[in-house]
């Protein structure tokens, strides 16, 4: 391949290509796992990036607020096609989902206090915590490398969850606290812990 | 009353906190859509978040039944652009920006202490929604072997959540 690293521009990948794609990946990434559904289309099926400029792109999408699937499709898309390109992206892995739950929000509306769907809905949610945490677990031992982390984890929740103080001081409060730890030592990479 | 500025405000103020996912906002958007502007109910909110958790797409896409819900068609279309224009505007402008910012020894720094506190966030948030959804022993065992499962297993999340629904047909379903 003849891309260099800051231009991955694909002048040859029309917006309608990147609309599909990204809208086939918002209408069959069922149960969550959005990230294999992108990596599967944009790096096995499409070729538009390979698997180190993946991760690259995700762990930004990470970082940043904003949710995985429509931060990597801002992303991806503009890498692609600039502007327009991170549009398209973001309008189709947005608007399957968009459309069901409009539709799921006005037919919980109607019926959602019928006893048997209170029961169902009832086992939806717990399950769903089931799988919530999960995937933030799953997350966790991929991102966190030191037992430090742990204590600005564990910090996070307290403040949120036992002090009641409000997710924006906790974020940026602990973070602060947390970049400040991870400060750039001496000129060379991270420090590596102490 | 015209719900759609705070509709705007609500939500262009929530998607700035979902660092990590969405679950981060999670105490926030309990506590502005039920508490503050009475949108929906506790109940209400979790049953659309774990149902939002079933659907293809961004696992937030719940927003759109609760702007559908305070200001019809217009509130659904202004929630979802409220929620996502500013943090694709960020990426955006970050994303371009990124690779530039590779010898500025902070960026590192930032990452490695962003990632601890938004798992910490995202912790908080699932603590915040088991209050609400794990309420005695068949939920929590529910929540406890769909987690075990999952971290064990490659299986479709949707199903396990399918299997939930199923479980709480036949436990909760005769009162």
């Amino acid at each position: 391949m003849n891309n260099t690293p800051n231009d991955t521009s694909r002048s040859d990948v029309t917006l309608g290509e990147i609309f599909r794609a990204f809208l086939l990946i918002g209408a069959t990434s069922f149960g969550g796992g959005v990230v294999a559904y992108l990596r599967s289309s944009l790096v096995t099926k499409h070729g538009w990036l390979d698997d180190e400029k993946f991760v690259e792109l995700l762990s930004i999408s990470q970082t940043l607020p904003g949710l995985n699937a429509t931060n990597m499709a801002v992303l991806v898309g503009d890498r692609l096609r600039g502007g327009p390109g991170a549009i398209a992206a973001v309008c189709g892995v947005c608007l399957p989902g968009a459309l069901l739950m409009y539709a799921v929000g006005i037919v919980y509306h109607v019926h959602g206090d019928r006893p048997l769907v209170t029961a169902m809905l009832h086992g939806v949610a717990a399950a769903a915590v089931g799988l919530i945490l999960a995937t933030t677990v799953q997350l966790g031992r991929r991102s966190l490398q030191h037992i430090y982390d742990l204590i600005f984890v564990a910090l996070a929740v307290i403040g949120v969850n036992r002090l009641h103080l409000s997710v924006p001081y906790v974020l940026l409060g602990v973070g602060a606290l947390a970049i400040f730890w991870y400060r750039p030592r001496g000129g060379e990479k991270e420090g590596l812990g102490r | 009353m015209n719900q759609i500025p705070a509709l705007i405000r609500v939500f262009a103020y929530l998607s700035l906190l979902t660092v990590g996912g969405g679950m981060a906002a999670f105490p926030e958007l309990e506590i502005l859509t039920v508490n503050v502007h009475h949108w929906l109910t506790f109940p209400q909110l979790i049953h659309l978040y774990s149902v939002g958790q079933m659907a293809p797409g961004p696992n937030m896409m719940m927003i759109v039944s609760i702007g559908e819900w305070a200001g019809g068609v217009t509130g659904a279309v202004v929630v979802l652009i409220a929620f996502f224009l500013p943090t694709a505007l960020l990426t955006f402008v970050i994303g371009r920006l990124w690779s530039r910012l590779e010898k500025w020894p902070w960026r590192a720094s930032i990452q490695r202490g962003l990632a601890s506190v938004s798992i910490g966030l995202l912790l908080a948030g699932c603590f915040t929604m088991a209050r609400g959804a794990v309420t005695g022993l068949v939920t929590a065992l529910i929540a406890i072997v769909v987690f075990t499962i999952l971290l064990r297993s490659r299986i479709n999340p949707a199903l396990l959540v399918l299997g939930g629904a199923l479980i709480g047909l036949l436990a909760f379903g005769g009162d």
